[in-house]
């Protein structure tokens, strides 16, 4: 990675990070939250959830997948604007009623960055009617759950959890909206807790679980309960 | 002023909600001042004797009884709220929405382990007393009009009580981050 600088504007602030940064990233560590949930650290980008929108020179760019480039340089970059806000507020609503989202009953309420993400724009009720879709839970893993009724197809599992050899525990089968997320059982046959844990971790939603374990921190202490998502993001960089 | 009307129902729900109202502690007193309840499980009230202003649903309609009983409630209610996440999006009852009726029916009293013993003769309860069941759970604004969403299961006290004072009185509601949470 080069050490040129570029300097952007996000919400009229003023940003300065290194070239070839992605946007999501660049804007973090210069104290702005990108709302996102495909995203993670250290994985490459899949820009698949869309959440992360922003506007770079009045053009929509997803922040995760828009790397910092010369041509970036004293660009305007629009975040957190009503137009964005609601936009990212509708792909919540669609996520919601794209699968079956019992809250109630989910063991990653709380912990579930999709759900943070309906706390942030108090989503009340999604203003699209519910699809109430069939989906298969695969419970036949040593280790984990898999139940794609929550599944909102980020591929973040595939992209992150491999053996050392590079080998993912999951595939997807289909594509679109039947994209549908699979368990390498060969591999996962053994897997390790500390990999199943991560599994779990790293879903956005509650479609991975782990097995024997649930619902092990009270309501009040879990990580959205108090503050919006982003929060400890920010706390980090200061 | 005069008192506002309030009237309450649960339908496909588990009375979480109706605890949660009972939940503001001694706000109830100042909620008196404020409303009469008509039709209610909380008088027991058991037919509307009045329009009302405001009428809180509970739960999400599973059978044609929940169905009449809702229209009912539109018709005799000037505002209508959705309280809690079973009557927004048919809550824990929608858990069988992907599942077939008959297969649920045939579940529950039939195939299932207890069913040898309780239902000998393997009956499927037919009586004509009893409210059709429906084909899926469904949230309530998709069967009537819907005015106003309060999530939670149930929803926090202190957010029924915010809301229903903000209507009331025509004060902003502000909800706090903390109040607003689907379970
Ligand atoms: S995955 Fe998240 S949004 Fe879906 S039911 Fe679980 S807590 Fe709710
Ligand atoms: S299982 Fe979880 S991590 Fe994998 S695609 Fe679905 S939501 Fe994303
Ligand atoms: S976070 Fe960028 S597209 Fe999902």
């Amino acid at each position: 990675m080069s050490n040129n600088k570029i300097k952007f504007k996000i919400d009229g602030k003023e940003c300065i990070a290194d070239e070839g940064l992605d946007l999501w990233k660049a804007a973090m560590l210069n104290g702005v939250f990108i709302p996102y949930l495909c995203h993670m650290k250290d994985v490459i980008p899949s820009g698949s959830c869309r959440i992360c929108t922003v506007k770079v020179n009045g053009r929509p760019m997803a922040a995760c997948t828009t790397p910092l480039t010369k041509e970036m340089n004293d660009a305007v970059v629009e975040n957190e604007t009503p137009q964005l806000e609601e936009m990212r507020k509708m792909i919540v609503e669609l996520l919601f009623v794209e699968g079956n989202h019992f809250c109630p009953s989910c063991e990653k309420s709380g912990n579930c960055e999709l759900q943070a993400m309906a706390y942030r724009y108090q989503m009340m009720v999604p203003q699209f009617s519910y699809n109430f879709p069939l989906r298969k839970v695969d419970a036949t893993s040593p280790k984990i759950y898999l139940d794609r009724n929550r599944c909102i197809q980020c591929k973040k599992c595939i992209r992150s959890i491999k053996d050392e050899q590079g080998r993912s525990y999951f595939a997807f089968y289909k594509r679109g909206h039947k994209l549908e997320i699979h368990i390498d059982h060969e591999l996962a046959a053994n897997m390790t807790d500390k990999l199943a844990l991560a599994a779990m971790e790293g879903c956005p939603v509650g479609a991975i679980l782990k097995k024997e374990k649930g619902f092990e921190i009270p309501i009040g202490k879990r990580k959205f309960d108090k503050e919006p998502i982003g929060t400890e993001f920010l706390q980090e960089i200061k | 002023m005069s008192k506002a009307i309030v009237a309450t129902a649960s339908l496909a729900g588990c009375f979480g909600c109706h605890m949660s109202i009972l939940d503001i502690d001694e706000k109830i007193l100042q909620l008196i001042e404020l409303v009469e309840f008509n039709k209610s499980p909380i008088d027991d009230i058991k037919e509307f004797t009045k329009k009302c202003d405001v009428g809180l649903i509970e739960g999400g309609c599973c059978n044609s009884e929940n169905i009449e009983n809702l229209i009912n409630f539109r018709k005799n209610c000037k505002i209508l709220i959705s309280v809690g996440e079973c009557a927004i999006m048919g809550g824990l009852p929608a858990l069988r929405n992907s599942i077939p009726v008959k297969e649920c029916l045939e579940e529950a009293y039939l195939g299932g382990p207890t069913t040898g013993v309780c239902n000998s003769e393997k009956i499927i309860p037919n009586d004509e007393e009893l409210p059709m069941i429906l084909d899926k759970v469904y949230p309530c604004h998709e069967i009537v009009k819907i005015d106003y969403f309060l999530p939670g299961c149930p929803p926090r006290a202190e957010l029924i009580w915010e809301a229903l004072v903000a209507l009331l009185t025509g004060k902003e509601l502000k909800l706090p981050y903390e109040v607003v949470k689907f379970d």
